[in-house]
């Protein structure tokens, strides 16, 4: 119970940081928010022990009891080394805003409540058992990660790239709840743990394979894989903090920790396999490619995110393929160590390096890499930890990008040995990729450091004088690339402590405790390996590219612009944004009476329609009582009213009929004996005839168009028609009752079980008190749609909004 | 136009005050006999509206400054909080309660929670006609 609750506690928190920003105005905002992920790290943190030896640890909290549907907190390797990512990184990066958004110039209620709900939504994400609030969270971190993307809303470039990855990933998301479902009419139960253990049976399946492409349309959106990942450039529009939280360390890897949970699942699968480990090769190398192309240093460290995230997809795919060796090829189990590995080690490097990005842009000004060099002796410490970060990301020792990446080649080296699902012809092809998209990741890593810190000092160029950060924004920096070389000495502390409880969870078949994943990672080998030979050779090839980079970098402008998929991206969108304009503009006519025509034509093909498709339409007499006078005269001037209505010339008459009409329907409810009715009816219309004079200045008139009204055929058949709807639906309700009427039960039970007399009345409050909550609801919003049409309607010069 | 009829606006004085009691009489009486929070929120309103039309839209919002969206908000926030009561005592969603007093004067009386939802009922009612009218009447 409490485990779920750590879930919530950020979003609880962010209910009070409005309070926290207006009524201590003097301190940072940042201050208060950051005691939330650092105790839930240290909470977490109090777990690692016990997950390190296999325990897990649920605990359950219903929602919709009715539905089967609950809030299930399983921490078990793989969730809590995410929890402790979030909570960690989410620690550092609130430090480092406090000191990167100013308090007097930034809206920081907003920014830290959007931050805190992502928090919430991404434990969520990866401790919820069940599907369906997976799912809910799920689309809760793209909220959050829209709401931040367009943090700075005033700008164009941020709300299209809010708008972009909303799509993109709620989209995705979309795909993904169609594979759960499927996956639950497959195994009838929403809980992952369950769906796993009859995971050889769901293989069998026929609809396995829809779940299996759905579920990972889901993951490979919200992980930027290709070709998808256009959204993850466009994101860099948040503010730094926000990209080196979301946009490198956390969100992305929503998609890797989904296709890693289901591995078991589907690992059993040829698709799966090609799927995951094709796209993510195919991811590492175009991101990596691209990377090099940048100018913007985010842009730089986004197109690198992308690409590492392809590297750990692949890596998972590579993973599945050890459900199907027969222990021949022991290499291949290095995959999914791997790829948590790299997990780790990509958050304490990445996230450094966005820190820096950040730092460089908020003390020069600009992030354009042409303008920017030579800061190394101005920032020295930034420059260090830059380097530091790049110098992992490059896979270069003594940091730890240099343990995963040789690992990521043995397992990649590891894939042509199978003879089974093609790899034996095929799988060559993966390790000559990889060796390919590291030279790019070697060459965009000295890119990044050397073209910022090196090279010529432009001043001239920069908006401000330059100088060394503060120290609270170096803080947080500093701890990640501490981390990253702390990692390449102890990488088996950090091994047996946190990625072999992952792995495990991973592959649940081939291990039972986490102690049976017998890796051991070191530098050195004690020999010469192919992956020692394949990184020499990624060094010296990279070296000679970076050297002559200026050479083939115009290179890629060559690429014409038609043909890549943003620009695919901005057609569709484009594209559907003028048909769909051009097809409302046909019937949206702004004309009342088209509109009700639609409604009116509808309505009645659809009624009748199924009336008589139906067989429902039956005439009987009985039961009926005898027409009485009074009936017969005020079915006469009803007749006679509406006939006024519409023949009157002027609207005044017109309004007059119209309430004769109203009464006249209130009389009848008084000789049928509703009180009720009639009391509603005679107010009604008494306050409608009195807002018809109100709007009687504001409708077109009526009077000093002198031609008649035009006899409309089409008009006259759907008024006729109506009126024939509501007759056959009358008499055939009359006629037959096919189960006994409900209103004995309301007898019966009025006094007894809701202590009233009056049955209209206890209906409207208490038997169906639904219906009149959501009718007020709906009631309320129509009022306040009139307000705001009617007060605020907007000044057409005016200028829709600024453009900072 | 400035209009004087002295004979409207001295009855409209007068019946306005009849309609506002027969209104919560209507709302209160709305449980045992016709009458309920709808009804007597429209009662309620006519009320008013016969207030503007004797006199004008300006005259009456400084009789009545009210500020109808208000009454809106705050009746829909008593009904739902009517509504989601009893979850917090272990019931289901909209479990009423209720039970018969003797108050003082009053004598045995039946206190309902039905009543409070009605009153939000009643209050979105006022609230949401009133805005609406005053709205549209004030438009140029």
């Amino acid at each position: 119970m409490l485990q779920v609750l750590y879930i919530f506690m950020p979003i609880v928190a962010a209910l009070f940081v409005p309070l926290f920003y207006k009524r201590m105005k003097h301190i940072h905002t940042g201050w208060f928010v950051l005691a939330v992920p650092a105790t839930l790290a240290i909470i977490y943190a109090t777990y690692i022990a016990q997950v390190a030896k296999g325990e897990v640890f649920t605990a359950e909290l219903p929602w919709i009891p009715s539905l089967d549907i609950s809030v299930i907190s399983y921490l078990d390797g793989l969730s809590l080394l995410f929890s402790l990512l979030i909570t960690g990184i989410g620690s550092l990066v609130v430090l480092y805003s406090i000191f990167y958004l100013d308090k007097h110039k930034e809206k920081l209620h907003n920014f830290y409540v959007y931050l805190l709900l992502f928090m919430s939504a991404m434990l969520g994400v990866v401790q919820s058992d069940h599907l369906i609030t997976l799912y809910f969270f799920w689309e809760l971190t793209s909220i959050s990660s829209f709401l931040l993307i367009g943090y700075w809303y005033t700008r164009d470039a941020s709300r299209l790239g809010a708008l972009k990855s909303m799509l993109i990933t709620v989209g995705g998301g979309l795909m993904m709840l169609g594979g759960f479902v499927l996956l639950y009419l497959m195994g009838g139960t929403f809980s992952i743990r369950e769906l796993i253990t009859m995971a050889p049976n769901l293989a069998e399946h026929p609809l396995f394979t829809w779940s299996l492409l759905l579920l990972l349309l889901g993951a490979f959106t919200k992980s930027a894989q290709f070709p998808f990942y256009i959204w993850l450039p466009d994101a860099m529009e948040a503010p730094t903090p926000v990209s080196a939280y979301l946009h490198s360390a956390t969100m992305v890897k929503a998609g890797i920790y989904l296709v890693a949970r289901f591995t078991p699942i589907f690992a059993a699968s040829e698709l799966w396999v090609w799927l995951v480990t094709g796209v993510g090769i195919l991811t590492l190398f175009w991101g990596s490619f691209f990377a090099v192309k940048q100018t913007d240093l985010k842009g730089i460290l986004a197109f690198s995110t992308v690409s590492q995230l392809g590297l750990i997809m692949s890596l998972l795919g590579a993973s599945a393929v050890a459900f199907h060796s027969n222990d021949s090829i022991d290499t291949i189990k290095y995959a999914a160590f791997a790829a948590i590995f790299h997990l780790i080690n990509h958050a304490t490097f990445k996230g450094s390096l966005f820190m820096i990005a950040g730092i460089v842009d908020h003390e020069t000004g600009t992030r354009d890499i042409r303008k920017l060099g030579g800061l190394m002796s101005i920032m020295p410490i930034s420059f260090t930890v830059a380097a530091i970060g790049s110098l992992s990301m490059a896979g270069l020792p003594p940091f730890n990008g240099f343990l995963s990446k040789e690992m990521f080649l043995t397992a990649m080296l590891a894939l042509q040995n199978f003879e089974f699902f093609g790899f034996d012809t095929w799988g060559a092809l993966f390790p000559i990729i990889a060796w390919i998209a590291s030279i790019f990741t070697f060459i965009y890593s000295f890119y990044f450091v050397a073209r910022t810190f090196m090279g010529n000092y432009k001043p001239e160029q920069l908006p401000h004088q330059p100088h060394e950060a503060p120290i609270g924004m170096l803080i947080s920096p500093i701890l990640l690339a501490t981390c990253v070389i702390v990692i390449f000495f102890v990488p088996n502390f950090i091994g047996d402590t946190f990625v072999k409880p992952a792995v495990q969870a991973i592959q649940p078949f081939l291990y039972t405790t986490p102690q049976d994943v017998d890796i051991y990672v070191s530098a050195w080998h004690g020999h010469i390996t192919p992956e020692l030979l394949m990184t020499v050779g990624i060094i010296i090839v990279g070296v000679l590219l970076f050297v002559t980079l200026p050479k083939w970098q115009g290179l890629y402008r060559r690429f014409p612009q038609a043909f890549t998929l943003n620009n695919a991206y901005n057609k569709i969108m484009q594209g559907l944004d003028v048909g769909l304009n051009r097809l409302s503009q046909r019937f949206m006519t702004e004309s009342m009476r088209h509109y009700l025509l639609y409604m009116f034509s509808g309505i009645t093909i659809i009624v009748i329609g199924s009336l008589f498709l139906k067989d429902a339409f039956r005439i009987a007499w009985q039961e009926t009582s005898p027409i009485r006078p009074y009936e017969l005269i005020l079915a006469v001037v009803l007749v006679i009213g509406t006939a006024i209505v519409i023949l009157a010339k002027s609207r005044l008459t017109a309004i007059i009929g119209l309430g004769a009409v109203g009464y006249t329907v209130a009389l009848f409810f008084v000789i049928f004996n509703a009180p009720d009715l009639a009391l509603t009816q005679l107010v009604i219309e008494t306050i409608s005839v009195a807002l018809f004079l109100m709007a009687f200045y504001h409708l077109p008139k009526l009077g000093k168009r002198e031609e008649r009204m035009k006899f409309q055929l089409n008009r006259a058949i759907i008024s006729i028609a109506v009126g024939i709807m509501v007759t056959l639906v009358a008499l055939s309700a009359h006629s037959q009752k096919l189960i006994p009427s409900i209103s004995k039960y309301y007898e019966e039970t009025v006094y007894s079980l809701a202590g009233g007399g009056n049955i209209v009345n206890v209906i409207l409050v208490d038997y169906r008190g639904f219906d009149t909550l959501f009718e007020i609801t709906v009631l309320g919003i129509a009022g306040m749609g009139i307000l705001a049409m009617i007060k605020l309607r907007m000044n057409r010069k005016e200028k829709i909004h600024e453009n900072k | 136009m400035k209009t004087n009829d002295v004979i409207i606006q001295f009855t409209a004085k007068i019946v306005f005050f009849i309609i506002f009691f027969f209104s919560i009489h209507i709302f209160l009486a709305g449980h045992y006999t016709p009458g309920g929070g709808f009804v007597g929120g429209l009662l309620t309103s006519s009320a008013i509206v016969l207030l503007i039309i004797t006199f004008d839209i300006n005259t009456v919002r400084h009789i009545l400054p009210i500020n109808y969206t208000y009454f809106t908000a705050g009746g829909l926030l008593l009904a739902l909080a009517t509504a989601a009561f009893p979850m917090f005592v272990g019931k289901p969603f909209f479990t009423h309660f209720f039970d018969y007093f003797d108050l003082p004067l009053l004598g045995k009386q039946s206190l309902h929670t039905a009543m409070l939802f009605d009153t939000g009922v009643y209050l979105v009612v006022v609230g949401v006609t009133m805005t609406i009218i005053q709205t549209i009447g004030e438009d140029e």
